[in-house]
């Protein structure tokens, strides 16, 4: 306790802190809705988008990432959603598509035009997160507590419409709710924290930070609301443990959170189990 | 003036055409069933007559100052639902969604309305009950309240009785009656042919054959007699 205490004084240890857990917070507000519209695997694909743009913006040297990265998800996202509807590739098989593309010509781009002496780390780090998380820069803490607060707001907000437009679209639709502009909404946002959570995880795990609260608290509550809040709060303390972990026993940062929230997954099976059992 | 008036209506989708030259009206107090084979197109009327699709011809119209989000809905469930980690009280206070417009919560008045309604399906004791652990009746009672916290003139029903075993389909028909006789008017798609005609006052009938008009002059009409023997047989 006294080691984390005293990890938690260096200021690179607290910005990290801070984001991962923001990071968590919006993930998994968000996850809730996405779960239920069957839309797990959005996180998945938008994040491979997310690498295959950074790889771009890597080669072109533009100076910041994100300039390049954001629009490119945020457009990925509303696609995807749009052809969820009324296509003739229908929503997983688009999803499949656009994320393994987009992971097939990033990692193309930066093997022909890589000028790094250590391409496979490169590569590595941006799947599976980095210690790019310990040099956060001040502005990248602010950005990323700015968009966190847009993103809590925005929930908070549209809570209501949100539940409606995921328990019954059609219901929704028919009593007048403008239920793609609320779809439209639902993309960008969770564009908007997959480009974040990519510094935390890596984009090959951020579907974990998505969908694992959000399943651990379906399995024990019975109401949205209780679900999300539930969801929320057991992604911020997995998160935070998972940090705390890593630092202490030295493993990466991204994938020891994942593991907490798995772990954290069967625990929650397990009272689900016995909830019912009681019952 | 009615409620509602197809007039020349054709219905379909992906450009082909099912249904052609539509023409009914339902006015209030009516409880018009709506029958057919499977693909014969009643779905789409229903999302016609919900203005969710564009009609592929003629036109629906509103009389008696009844706009197009004042249409109650009872949809048929969902995939998706079967598995949703929410309360009823949750559900039915999102039928209220339309009367918020931008407004993010619900004030006090909805939720009296939704407890209302609640208590008017008899379902006031399960409020706090997780909706995918009930069973199939109390789930449609909890999606017919909801509808009426949207609205009380009109009330379309997709099927509602699909997937009910035959003692709960019989009370969802009389609660359907009761609110018919409270003055709701009642817009029904059933493939459930006898009950339609035990319960409707008049009745809709597309396929090859369309009919239109009172339950009296269905059973009397050959589409009538052809469909309730059949379905007699059946069942």
């Amino acid at each position: 306790m006294a080691k984390i205490i005293e990890f938690l004084q260096h200021p690179f240890v607290l910005k990290a802190v801070i984001v991962g857990v923001l990071i968590a917070l919006c993930s998994s507000l968000l996850g809730v809705t996405l779960v239920l519209k069957r839309f797990s695997f959005i996180g998945d694909g938008l994040s491979h988008v997310a690498f295959g743009a950074m790889a771009i913006a890597s080669v072109l040297k533009v100076g910041n990432n994100m300039m390049v990265v954001l629009p490119v998800t945020v457009l990925s996202a509303v696609l995807l959603l749009r052809t969820g509807q009324n296509t003739k590739i229908k929503g997983d098989a688009a999803i499949a598509m656009i994320s393994v593309g987009a992971l097939a010509f990033g990692y193309l781009i930066m093997n022909i035009f890589s000028t790094s002496s250590n391409l496979s780390g490169d590569v590595c780090s941006t799947l599976f997160g980095s210690t790019s998380i310990l040099t956060l820069r001040n502005w990248e803490v602010w950005l990323c507590v700015g968009l966190s607060v847009a993103v809590v707001l925005i929930f908070v907000l549209f809570y209501n419409k949100l539940f409606a437009v995921t328990f019954d679209e059609n219901f929704a639709r028919a009593v007048g709710t403008r239920v793609n502009s609320y779809n439209l909404l639902i993309a960008v946002v969770i564009a908007v924290i997959i480009v974040l959570a990519m510094n935390l995880v890596g984009s090959l795990l951020i579907s974990a930070l998505v969908i694992f609260p959000a399943l651990s608290a379906m399995r024990v509550f019975g109401s949205f609301r209780a679900v999300t809040v539930c969801s929320a709060v057991l992604s911020v303390c997995s998160a935070f443990a998972g940090m705390m972990v890593s630092i202490l026993a030295g493993t990466p940062v991204g994938s020891t959170i994942v593991a907490v929230d798995v772990l954290v997954f069967f625990a929650c099976c397990l009272v689900g189990v016995l909830k019912r059992g009681r019952a | 003036m009615a409620l509602i008036t197809a007039e020349k209506l054709d219905l379909g989708y992906e450009g082909q055409v099912i249904v052609e030259g539509l023409d009914f009206s339902v006015q209030a107090g009516d409880y018009l069933c709506i029958v057919g084979e499977n693909g014969s197109g009643k779905s789409t009327l229903m999302k016609t007559l919900l203005h969710l699709t564009p009609p592929m011809g003629g036109r629906v119209v509103l009389g008696d100052g009844l706009k197009a989000n004042e249409i109650a809905y009872l949809p048929q469930q969902t995939i998706v639902q079967k598995d949703f980690p929410a309360s009823v009280r949750e559900i039915v206070l999102s039928g209220c969604q339309s009367r918020c417009g931008l407004r993010p919560f619900y004030n006090a008045e909805e939720k009296k309305l939704a407890a209302e309604n609640m208590e008017r399906m008899g379902i006031t004791a399960l409020a706090n009950r997780c909706y995918r652990e009930l069973s199939g009746g109390q789930q449609q009672r909890v999606l017919l309240a909801r509808a009426l916290c949207a609205a009380q003139k009109l009330l379309l029903l997709d099927e509602p009785v699909s997937g009910l075993d035959p003692r709960v389909t019989q009370e969802m028909y009389e609660l359907i009656g009761q609110l018919n006789e409270e003055g709701v008017t009642i817009i029904m798609i059933s493939h459930d042919i006898a009950a339609a005609v035990q319960y409707a006052s008049h009745v809709l009938h597309i396929g090859k054959h369309i009919f239109f008009g009172t339950r009296a002059d269905y059973l009397k009409s050959d589409a009538g007699k052809y469909f309730v023997s059949e379905g007699s047989s059946n069942g």
